[in-house]
């Protein structure tokens, strides 16, 4: 829609310019005085408002890559962009939800979620209103008082949540944030998830071993290979596959992955 | 339990008033003080059958006597004033000062890694070495003694406070600079709560260092009003009986301070737990 090669400028991005782009990323770690390499030249770029899901193996980097996004590690080759701009540490425009729920234990539920924005220059008033108007997004506005102790898992994941989600980020990093969950669980927060990502508008990166995850939430899923981590292969994600987990574009699409990441689908076919 | 409940109510009121007292005996654990009414009688049986001489064990009778004699003339209790009143101050004192500088050790590695080695020479150097050195600095007065108390209420917070702030596990340190968050909201919301039970530690060893500190600034330095002041008047008197009722009082106000701590430590632990 907007021109090519428009600059591109925090309250309006031009889509011409990728919200995310990744070029040419490696990364390696020093182990035991050798350089074992984690990364492998991962290059990817990430429209405004989409959501990507990277599925890969354990031991493939996929948090690693998300913690280069987030800044907290600097120390690598290639570069990543947001908007046009090299990413130089943390940043109020990207938010992150950790598969443990990482709630302080002596902060109450609304304590949690209001030190997201302890950064972001509102008024006090301001701060309660978008911490309320969070926890009503994720449906624990009676638990405002609550001591993360006294929540169930599924519940402190869903304040965690509405913590990543508090200073309206741009960018909403999700390192496999339901995997410590059971199983039903897992699914109702699938379903909630994709509700406020698309509410809030935001640019989500999701990494995850759950391809049925990975479907259901992304536009596009990006496969990895592990040692070292690198890209196997993007796919869209048809709609009608996001839309309906036991339609046949979903199920064809879910055996693609999981073929790509070499799991025989034989076995489970013949039990 | 239920069972016995039952019964309860159908026994007749004498049977029920004993098991009530049963119940009240059950609750208050004797084995504690089986040795310390062993002791009593072992102290009675000396004075009584003349094991050691009177003039080197008295009689708890004695003891109590004095006890009374020194209330009702009211010099006790300005000793036991003046006695706490240096250890309160001593305490105030060397506790401020280990929360400051632990908590400073624990903000800055820099400072850490610069002052924090000299802190841990400091505690391996045995608490009593100093009493010299601060005597001359200080004099034997009320100021030596008091800073004496400080330096030695002063060791265990400040560990504890470092240990403490700088022992924020790793996720929490990655949170707070995901939510970009300023030193002092670092501190004030990650660092000093995950250090609080390291802190009351401290605090707790404190009370405990500070009180010896107290007894040991009394006896070794100038003589004045206060429990130690008593203690060296009874053996150069030869008073054995006020030399027995001091140090029981010392004993009694240690252990005071001692429950006193531990009750303060399981409400921490509960609230910290909620």
């Amino acid at each position: 829609m907007n021109a090519p090669f428009h600059s591109p400028s925090p309250q309006a991005p031009a889509t011409a310019v990728p919200a995310l782009d990744i070029r040419h990323v490696s990364k390696a770690f020093v182990v035991d005085g050798k350089a074992v390499e984690v990364l492998a030249d991962i290059s990817l770029s990430v429209e405004a408002g989409s959501f990507v899901s990277i599925v890969g193996a354990s031991g493939c980097g996929k948090s690693t890559l998300l913690r280069l996004i987030l800044g907290l590690d600097l120390d690598y080759a290639g570069e990543i962009h947001l908007d046009g701009r090299p990413v130089e540490g943390p940043g109020p425009e990207r938010s992150i939800v950790f598969q443990e729920h990482r709630l302080l234990p002596w902060l109450t539920v609304e304590g949690n979620v209001g030190a997201a924005l302890l950064h972001s220059g509102l008024d006090a008033a301001a701060r309660r209103r978008s911490v309320a108007e969070h926890l009503e997004l994720v449906g624990l506005e009676a638990f405002a008082k609550a001591y993360p102790a006294q929540l169930s898992g599924g519940m402190a994941q869903r304040v965690a949540i509405a913590r990543a989600l508090a200073n309206r980020p741009r960018f909403l990093l999700l390192d496999e944030p339901l995997g410590a969950l059971d199983a039903l669980t897992r699914l109702r927060l699938q379903g909630e998830l994709k509700r406020i990502v698309a509410y809030e508008g935001a640019t989500a990166v999701l990494v995850t071993h759950d391809v049925d995850e990975a479907v259901f939430l992304g536009h596009r899923i990006v496969v990895l290979h592990p040692r070292p981590g690198r890209i196997a292969a993007v796919l869209e994600v048809p709609e009608e596959a996001r839309a309906d987990r036991s339609s046949p574009a979903f199920v064809a699409l879910r055996d693609r992955v999981l073929e790509l990441l070499g799991v025989s689908l034989g076995e489970g076919r013949a039990r | 339990m239920s069972i016995d409940a039952a019964a309860a109510t159908t026994l007749p009121a004498e049977a029920r008033a004993g098991t009530a007292l049963r119940s009240v005996t059950r609750r208050i654990d004797w084995r504690p003080w089986t040795a310390f009414a062993a002791l009593l009688a072992l102290w009675f049986a000396a004075h009584h059958f003349g094991w050691v001489p009177a003039k080197y064990l008295p009689s708890p009778l004695a003891v109590v006597q004095r006890l009374i004699r020194e209330v009702t003339a009211g010099t006790l209790l300005d000793d036991l004033h003046e006695t706490l009143r240096r250890n309160l101050s001593g305490l105030v004192i060397g506790v401020a000062a280990g929360l400051a500088l632990g908590a400073l050790l624990g903000a800055s590695s820099l400072v850490g890694r610069i002052v924090g080695p000299t802190v841990l020479a400091q505690r391996q150097t045995a608490l009593f070495a100093w009493v010299p050195l601060l005597a001359m600095w200080f004099g034997g007065g009320d100021t030596g003694k008091i800073t004496f108390i400080a330096v030695a209420a002063f060791q265990p917070v400040v560990i504890g406070t470092w240990r403490g702030i700088s022992l924020v596990p790793a996720t929490y340190r990655e949170l707070s600079h995901v939510l970009l968050l300023s030193r002092w909201n670092y501190m004030r919301l990650v660092a000093l709560p995950h250090a609080l039970p390291m802190i009351f530690t401290g605090l707790h060893g404190a009370l405990i260092y500070a009180w010896l500190a107290t007894v040991g600034s009394e006896l070794f330095l100038n003589i004045s009003p206060g429990l130690g002041g008593r203690l060296n008047e009874g053996s150069q008197l030869f008073e054995i009986d006020l030399l027995f009722l001091v140090i029981l009082l010392f004993g009694l106000i240690g252990l005071g301070f001692n429950t006193l701590a531990e009750r303060a430590e399981g409400l921490l632990i509960r609230w910290n737990n909620r």
